[in-house]
């Protein structure tokens, strides 16, 4: 074939070309239902309540379906540890009004200041309210970091897009501080600091020896259809297997309730490795995307909120990577 | 014979006869109102999009259309990743179809894909590319030259957290240009199968001083080099296009794959 060294410029400034053009769309999309929502601005209130986990830990439990207008995109758990130092802050949440009402709650129901928060992962219903807590560090693993510095931005404009004006003014922060696995004291709990992945290529999981909590962030899902758009399902499954081993009195998943035995580990483990298997073994039969779409989901995932919604939008993503492997 | 059974019978030939004269009436009622479908303007377009009329123009000349819902369309609900949307068209129970066009009425560039399915089945499928929401049809023709078209609604304005593209590295696509690679399955349970890719960045000429480059025709040919299935795709065709049809497995046997992009690059592959 006789193609010109110039096409390959010419590929790479159009696919800038697309991605801005993708951008400016977001944007003008996010900017038109900015103005006409405007006038609900003093509605935008999440009604946070916090629930006790034991002694010391709260959780603030989100919606286990999508991204909406309706929920402001608060799908996600976010929790805390109060300390008699202050208040230790685990995710911030899906905005910048998320970050702030969760912190005037805390603020105002324990009377503490918040002295470190901690980012699970780059997922933005987990770290877009990072904005409200720019005086206080904010603690993740390197590999965290990285993933919020180049993919935030453009996971907060897709957000934009799905939940609309409760973004209002929302930023991605980075977190400011690098955290590396082990343990730390902090406010006199003992701390352990987990790094994982296969949710996302870096997630921490966090362990309080002192109280005995585990903080899953998104490594674990409760009656709830894990999302596996930036996943690596063999790691994932790993990782559950590690975390399984600890010796918890609470788990606290990253979206759904709050539970002391094993069960949400054992159901996002079963999801999981159905899943890898169904796809694997529809790219064997020679199904295309469409007809892995199709395929009728067992009756145990039942209890499973948002399976086919979730279970689509993870053949979206999964299939077409897997199909390049198993073509290669 | 009794008096009763005669009576009996005469009754029974009589119900016979107006059932056949009530046929009679069905039959011309259905001639009838089938002859006013292919010819009544306008048609009652079940998708309700506000291009009916213009993509009946452009994509199928004003030629005779019925809705028909035989020929399925299946789109996922909402569009995750709008650079790669999976479609799949099925025609299923109305006889030897010539042709299938494939379009989406509100696509900056409206056509998909055009299918001549030859000696293979009326069914393909593949990913492509979308601008916003749109119904996304397929036109099949049959011997008669009436076009049946079914349809469905993809709505395309979220996105998600699931863009992938945003970090899809460029590699370095000339040197791959045109390749293929293909799987070939013998199905007990279901049609036989051929899946296919070909590398190729099916560039949409969209983008502001992006020349459009993409593939024109692709041809299916047995090993004695006849043709089995023709396809003419459009640049709404996802970058890579990776293809299923489904054609039986005795075919298999030294197929070959051709075709040609707008540069004048050939594919040439046979298949396996
Ligand atoms: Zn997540």
């Amino acid at each position: 074939m006789n193609i010109s060294n110039n096409l390959s410029s010419f590929r790479q400034i159009h696919t800038y070309y697309i991605r801005r053009l993708f951008k400016t769309s977001l944007l003008v999309l996010a900017l038109s239902s900015f103005n006409v929502q405007l006038i609900n601005a003093s509605e935008l209130d999440y009604k946070l309540v916090a629930e006790p986990v034991g002694k010391g830990t709260y959780v603030f439990i989100g919606s286990t379906k999508y991204f909406s207008k309706q929920n402001g995109g608060n799908i996600a758990n976010a929790a805390y540890i109060v300390t008699n130092r202050g208040v230790i802050v685990i995710d911030t949440g899906s905005s910048y009004q998320y970050g702030k009402q969760m912190r005037a709650y805390i603020e105002s129901t324990t009377g503490l200041s918040i002295i470190k928060v901690f980012n699970t992962h780059h997922h933005p219903d987990h770290f877009l309210g990072n904005q409200a807590f720019k005086d206080v560090p904010i603690a993740s693993l390197q590999g965290i970091v990285n993933a919020i510095d180049s993919q935030g931005e453009a996971l907060n404009g897709n957000l934009y897009t799905l939940v609309g004006d409760w973004m209002k003014e929302t930023e991605a922060y980075s977190p400011t501080e690098v955290v590396t696995p082990g343990k730390v004291t902090i406010g006199g709990h003992e701390i352990e600091i987990i790094a994982l992945d296969g949710h996302t290529d870096s997630d921490m999981a966090i362990y309080d020896h002192t109280t005995g909590v585990l903080f899953a962030g998104d490594l674990i899902f409760h009656d709830r259809t894990p999302a596996v758009a930036s996943a690596n399902i063999q790691n994932w499954l790993n990782s559950i297997s590690q975390l399984q081993k600890l010796d918890y009195k609470y788990l606290i998943a990253g979206h759904g309730p709050v539970t002391t035995d094993q069960h949400a580990m054992l159901q996002t483990h079963d999801y999981l490795s159905w899943l890898h298997d169904t796809l694997e073994n529809a790219l064997d039969e020679g199904l295309d995307i469409s007809e892995a779409l199709q395929l009728e989901l067992p009756e145990r995932f039942s209890a499973l909120d948002i399976l086919h919604e979730e279970y689509k939008r993870g053949v979206l993503q999964l299939y077409p990577s897997m199909e390049q492997a198993f073509f290669n | 014979m009794t008096n009763s059974k005669i009576l009996k019978k005469h009754s029974v030939i009589k119900q016979i006869s107006s059932l056949k004269s009530g046929f009679k009436i069905i039959l011309s009622f259905w001639l009838i109102s089938s002859v006013n479908l292919a010819n009544s303007q306008p048609l009652v377009d079940p998708l309700d999009s506000p291009s009916w009329n213009l993509v009946h123009k452009l994509i199928l000349s004003n030629e005779t259309v019925v809705f028909d819902d035989r020929v399925k369309v299946i789109v996922p609900d909402m569009a995750e990743d709008p650079m790669n949307v999976p479609v799949s068209v099925t025609v299923d129970g109305i006889g030897e179809i010539e042709e299938i066009r494939l379009f989406a009425d509100l696509n900056p560039i409206k056509e998909i894909l055009n299918f001549h399915p030859g000696k293979i089945e009326p069914f393909i499928a593949f990913r492509f590319k979308v601008q916003n929401s749109t119904p996304v049809r397929a036109a099949a023709r049959t011997k008669d030259g009436v076009w049946h078209v079914g349809g469905s609604w993809l709505d395309a304005t979220g996105g998600g957290c699931t863009a992938p593209s945003l970090g899809r590295a460029l590699d370095n696509w000339v040197d791959t240009l045109g390749d293929v690679k293909s799987r070939l399955w013998s199905r007990a349970d279901r049609p036989d199968r051929l899946r296919f890719r070909i590398m190729h960045p099916m560039d949409t000429g969209l983008a502001p001083g992006i020349p459009e480059f993409y593939i024109e025709t692709l041809e299916l040919k047995d090993k004695h080099g006849e043709l089995l299935a023709h396809i003419e795709s459009y640049q709404p065709v996802s970058e890579n296009p990776f293809f299923s049809v489904d054609l039986e497995s005795k075919l298999f046997q030294g197929i070959v794959l051709t075709g040609r992009d707008n540069n004048g690059n050939l594919i040439n592959q046979v298949l396996q």
